[in-house]
């Protein structure tokens, strides 16, 4: 007969609908991703700090950073990411309406933050740096600019995510996942403004 | 317990699973690999006629065929169509189909995943491409240096830098979905150290691909930004840095001669083993070669910068390490050899592939190393030494595995044998026309002729090894000209090919060829390494291995479906088709145009909601319907 011949068999694998690492498949990929987000910043502010002093004419940094200002903003940002936890644990306590409050106010948080950046941008070009007027120019726009959108795509998502419970499309365990995946995607901004903001606010250039 | 099917999408649910809107629709790994197969091969032969023009173009003194500027065009587009859209999709035809195969998975993690990935590769090449027609393709060359990357007036590298961050879009969102597939979709028992040598140089290369598209598509948003919207980080008029353009791209650059390189390197050790009829000799050794090959490709980009002038420290530090790559390369090379030696070696057609891929890399890998020393390389840079090189590595180790590669599991994705008589003849031209077109371009390099010289003047004695290349250049397009008769005769013959027409070693030909749509009908369960060899034969006393049964033919698992709709397993659920991946994708060139075009500037709004309202249709849109089960 058709036999296998070795029948024994490591009893130490998962079960089929399991993963092989345990983690879920989009939790894992979503590592990935964000590990992937982090060389694209890295780019970005290698690009920054190489160009740093390196604009021939002005307006440099210090001409135009108005550093209590950009830090309330960021701070914002920062309390973002506590309404985020507590939309998940709102999430993992099955209390949908408490999630829904958290999750706009965090995206709320968010485009209080996108607002300071446009705000902070009108006014930077109205002093007369733009994307064309150096390399500071160049690096700062573009730098704090990519994050800004990932910001948005990030409100984008919770908003999605308000949405999607109104519709009762979050429904138990994979509607926490959900709302995992797109915590995780905010700290992770967040995270990465706290770098940007060191590198480009708080780092003195010397001039 | 049947959920009634709730219609939640915009669109109502593709039901097709045959003919055209079935494709449009599929996210079947194994049909998205074939799509990937079919428009990579279709992108060679487009590719392959650039370089037959840049050949006869090369083959007089003074010729007139092209001028400056139109081989410029042809040149730059060679480049990027047989990196981005050949030998890169390719190796992605082999990895969809073949990695949820290989790890006795029924899919990937996300099918449609999948499906948007294709798509957006599809439309990417395609975008690219309609820059023949829309004012002059990207003329700047594959590396797109600055200052002459922005300075160009024509549209054509603005449609580089967008059409390369689409096909980057596509690669990543594939990489990360293949690279969770195998981390994830494992098969009881598939430990790491059980998957097969392709699996493990998959995973690497996927994670090479997330790690370095990002550098590029910075670079390139860079460069776009440039030329569109006035930033001035390549201006070196505003202090802006043309070597940090070469920097971030050859911080990409040189892991995707990797990415380019390591399917290459998993093809040939599943290849030799099975035409040895003998083990991987230091699958270990492989394995772990191939991931130190993945970190090192990292830390030597700057050997392409050696002339720069980065001063002798840099220089020095980028050599050594780039002798140091050498190393676990070399450990391969060993490791095959190993494989081959005392083998009882059958010289079909996919052996013979893998044996040229494995002896032109090594040609390609020598001079590779010539490169790593510095003074050397001073001489020989941007000459056709260079070209030869990278040609003997790409072609010579790429495409002759990959040749192989379709050789090997043509019977198993098409259920038909590829003519094993034409395809000993294909691997005989095209070994020749091989040789023959880069062999002389060492020497053209060593003489001094430059790369990217669209003429050249008869004085320079250039001109017999030019012809000879260029000989050589038309047996190769006859070579392929060969396949591709041989691969639609083959549609001829019945499709009747049993699961292991070579007496394979993996997961794959333990079902049916084709598979079937779930792939196994009973999730396979693993105990070795090269568990279906195992499964077949049983080791005697002596060491010496035997059939199972003894003199019997190979065993094949019982219960593995036929493949027809009946003999879907109860408790299966397949991935239903969805409409979504195509239509998001065809966002991204219709937002690509709008940016591309100040004239047409609301085409990208329009791309972006195109983009957008799929997303929400798709993350609404069950990936399984329950109705999928009543089969």
């Amino acid at each position: 007969m058709d036999q296998p011949i070795h029948t024994s068999i490591d009893t130490d694998y998962p079960v089929h609908d399991e993963t092989s690492t345990g983690l879920p498949n989009t939790k894992l990929a979503m590592w990935i991703f964000l590990a992937s987000e982090c060389l694209l910043f890295g780019a970005l502010i290698a690009t920054y700090v190489l160009y740093r002093g390196a604009s021939i004419e002005g307006p440099f940094p210090g001409d135009i950073f108005d550093i209590p200002y950009t830090s309330i903003s960021a701070f914002v940002l920062l309390a973002s990411s506590l309404t985020m936890v507590l939309a998940l644990a709102a999430k993992q306590r099955d209390d949908e309406g408490q999630m829904r409050l958290w999750l706009l106010t965090t995206a709320m948080l968010g485009m209080v933050f996108v607002g300071g950046q446009i705000y902070e941008f009108t006014l930077f070009t109205r002093e007369g740096l733009t994307l064309s007027t150096n390399l500071f120019g160049s690096s700062f726009f573009v730098l704090t600019g990519f994050h800004g959108v990932h910001v948005t795509v990030g409100i984008l998502m919770l908003l999605t995510l308000v949405g999607f419970s109104y519709a009762r499309q979050l429904p138990g365990e994979r509607g926490e996942l959900s709302v995992e995946m797109v915590g995780l995607y905010w700290h992770f901004v967040d995270i990465v403004w706290i770098v940007i903001f060191t590198v480009v606010y708080l780092i003195p250039t010397g001039e | 317990m049947t959920v009634p099917a709730k219609q939640t999408g915009l669109l109502r649910r593709p039901r097709a699973s045959t003919g055209f809107w079935s494709w449009i629709t599929t996210v079947d790994h194994k049909r998205i690999g074939i799509l990937y197969g079919i428009t990579a091969f279709a992108f060679f032969l487009i590719g392959g006629v650039e370089a037959l023009l840049i050949r006869v173009q090369l083959a007089q003194p003074e010729a007139t065929l092209l001028n400056a500027d139109q081989y410029n065009q042809v040149f730059t587009m060679h480049g990027i169509t047989m990196i981005f859209l050949v030998v890169m999709p390719m190796s992605s035809a082999f990895f969809n189909y073949l990695i949820p195969l290989m790890i006795g998975a029924r899919d990937v993690a996300f099918p449609r995943l999948n499906a948007y990935s294709f798509w957006a590769f599809l439309f990417g090449g395609l975008f690219i491409y309609s820059s023949f027609f829309l004012g002059g393709a990207p003329n700047g060359g594959w590396f797109g240096y600055p200052p002459n990357s922005v300075t160009d007036p024509t549209v054509g590298m603005t449609f580089y830098a967008v059409g390369l961050i689409i096909t980057g879009i596509a690669s990543t969102v594939g990489a990360v979905n293949l690279a969770v597939t195998v981390l994830n979709m494992r098969a009881p028992g598939m430990s790491f150290f059980r998957m097969p040598p392709f699996v493990w140089m998959g995973l690497v290369t996927q994670f090479l691909l997330v790690f370095s598209l990002p550098i590029i598509t910075v670079a390139l948003f860079q460069l776009l930004f440039d030329r569109r919207f006035g930033t001035v980080f390549y201006s070196p008029d505003a202090g802006g840095d043309p070597l940090l353009w070469q920097h971030l791209f050859w911080l990409f650059g040189h892991p995707e001669v990797y990415i380019l390189i390591l399917p290459a390197f998993g093809i040939i050790s599943d290849i030799l083993p099975v035409f040895a009829r003998k083990p991987l000799f230091g699958y270990q050794f492989v394995v772990f070669s191939g991931i130190a090959i993945g970190f090192i490709g990292f830390g030597v980009w700057a050997h392409h910068m050696f002339a720069t002038g980065m001063g002798p420290v840099a220089n020095t530090a980028f050599g050594i390490s780039t002798m140091i790559i050498a190393i676990p390369t070399g450990v391969k090379i060993f490791n095959w050899m190993g494989t081959i030696w005392k083998g009882d070696i059958r010289f079909a057609s996919p052996m013979l592939f893998a044996l040229g891929a494995v002896a032109m890399f090594v040609i390609g890998g020598l001079s590779g190393v010539m490169h790593s020393v510095v003074p050397a390389d001073y001489q020989q840079t941007d000459t056709y030494f260079v070209v030869a090189h990278f040609h003997y590595v790409i072609f010579g180790g790429s495409i002759f595995a990959l040749f192989g590669a379709m050789y090997f599991w043509w019977p198993k994705v098409f259920g038909r044998m590829l003519s094993e008589r034409v395809g000993k003849v294909q691997f005989w031209f095209l070994l020749v026309g091989f040789n023959l077109a880069f062999g002389p371009m060492h020497i053209l390099g060593l003489q001094g002729m430059s790369r990217r010289i669209y003429t050249y003047a008869e004085s320079l004695n250039l001109t017999a090894w030019n012809q000879a290349s260029t000989i050589g250049a038309f047996i190769i397009a006859v070579s392929v000209a060969i396949f591709l008769v041989s691969a639609i005769a083959s549609f001829r013959r019945p499709k009747e090919m049993s699961n292991d027409p070579w007496d394979a070693r993996t997961l794959e030909w333990s079902t049916t060829s084709p598979p079937p749509e779930y792939n196994f009908a009973k999730t396979p369960v693993v105990t070795h390494l090269d568990d279906f060899w195992h499964k077949k034969y049983v080791e005697t006393e002596d060491g010496e291995y035997v059939p199972v049964p003894a003199g019997g033919a190979p065993v094949h698992d019982p219960g593995h479906g036929e493949g027809d709709g009946d003999d879907v397993p109860h408790d299966v659920h397949l991935p239903s088709p969805s409409y979504y991946p195509i239509l998001s994708a065809l966002g991204l060139p219709v937002l690509g145009y709008g940016i591309v075009f100040e004239g047409v500037w609301w085409l990208a709004p329009l791309g972006a909601v195109i983009l957008i309202v799929p997303l929400f249709a798709w993350a609404l849109e069950p990936a399984v319907e329950p109705s999928a089960e009543e089969h």
